[in-house]
């Protein structure tokens, strides 16, 4: 289980190639990217920077890492996630997942995800040719947390 | 531990220097919009009892009016987090205590 916070860019393929190297136990892997988007409510974005709390923002990750192989039968987590200014269509998360089967990679990595949506501290700020602002929270990204929780766990 | 108490502006009495025990000091720290609006990173924020709650701190921040008022205003939505961990506004806050105060998170 690994979590990085790093203003540098990452490669998936290496990243991938790692997790699963030398384990012929690993039977899926299960990746998520998320990138930034250049429309965000009809305003064009320039750049985003992301800002987080430092010394929180690992323990909150691992924690979430942790909860995802406490709920799934998965093999390995790895999580990344860029900080600094970033340009559109850059790379800013990424979660990596290994697995005997299929179901276990993808359910954690999409868990993995909707949990750092709500429980990660980092904080996105826009600036456009209009200026800057802070991007908002969602309620989907909460009700898609909420989604985990009830019922408790899912049925293995 | 060595501080510097910054007192609220609000209606708390100054802290007895003789009666330590009586007052304790929390780390605040002020992150995204939160530490914008306040035009600060943080501070040491003194406040009377052994055990305060998370809910005891943004009120005495309130009092001060201005941003804190406004920002920290029922209803507005601030996440809070006690030495690192994400807390309801009902959690102990206790002497030497880190309390982040910031806005909903949108990582990701």
């Amino acid at each position: 289980m690994t979590v990085r916070i790093q203003a540098e860019d990452f490669d998936a393929g290496v990243e991938i190639t790692s997790l699963r190297a030398g384990n012929p136990r690993v039977g899926a892997v299960a990746t998520f990217i998320g990138t930034v988007r250049d429309l965000s409510d009809a305003a064009q974005v320039s750049t985003l920077t992301l800002e987080h709390y430092p010394g929180m923002t690992e323990k909150a990750l691992e924690a979430v890492a942790a909860e995802a192989r406490s709920r799934f039968d998965i093999i390995d987590v790895l999580v990344i996630h860029r900080i600094g200014t970033l340009a559109p269509a850059d790379q800013i998360v990424l979660v990596v997942v290994t697995s005997a089967h299929r179901g276990d990679a993808f359910d954690a990595c999409r868990f993995v995800m909707d949990y750092l949506k709500t429980r990660a501290p980092f904080w996105k700020k826009e600036t456009t040719p209009q200026g800057t602002r802070w991007v908002d929270a969602r309620a989907s990204d909460e009700e898609a947390a909420a989604r985990w929780q009830d019922p408790p766990a899912p049925a293995r | 531990m060595s501080h510097a108490a910054v007192a609220a502006t609000g209606s708390h009495p100054m802290p007895d220097s003789r009666a330590t025990s009586a007052t304790m000091t929390v780390h605040l720290v002020f992150l995204a919009r939160l530490r914008e609006a306040f035009g600060s990173t943080g501070e040491l924020l003194s406040v009377p009892g052994d055990v305060s709650s998370v809910a005891d701190i943004t009120a005495t921040l309130r009092e001060r009016g201005g941003a804190f008022a406004a920002e920290l205003a029922p209803g507005r939505a601030v996440r809070v987090a006690v030495n690192h961990a994400m807390v309801a506004a009902d959690a102990p806050v206790r002497d030497g205590d880190e309390v982040a105060l910031f806005p909903p998170v949108t990582g990701g």
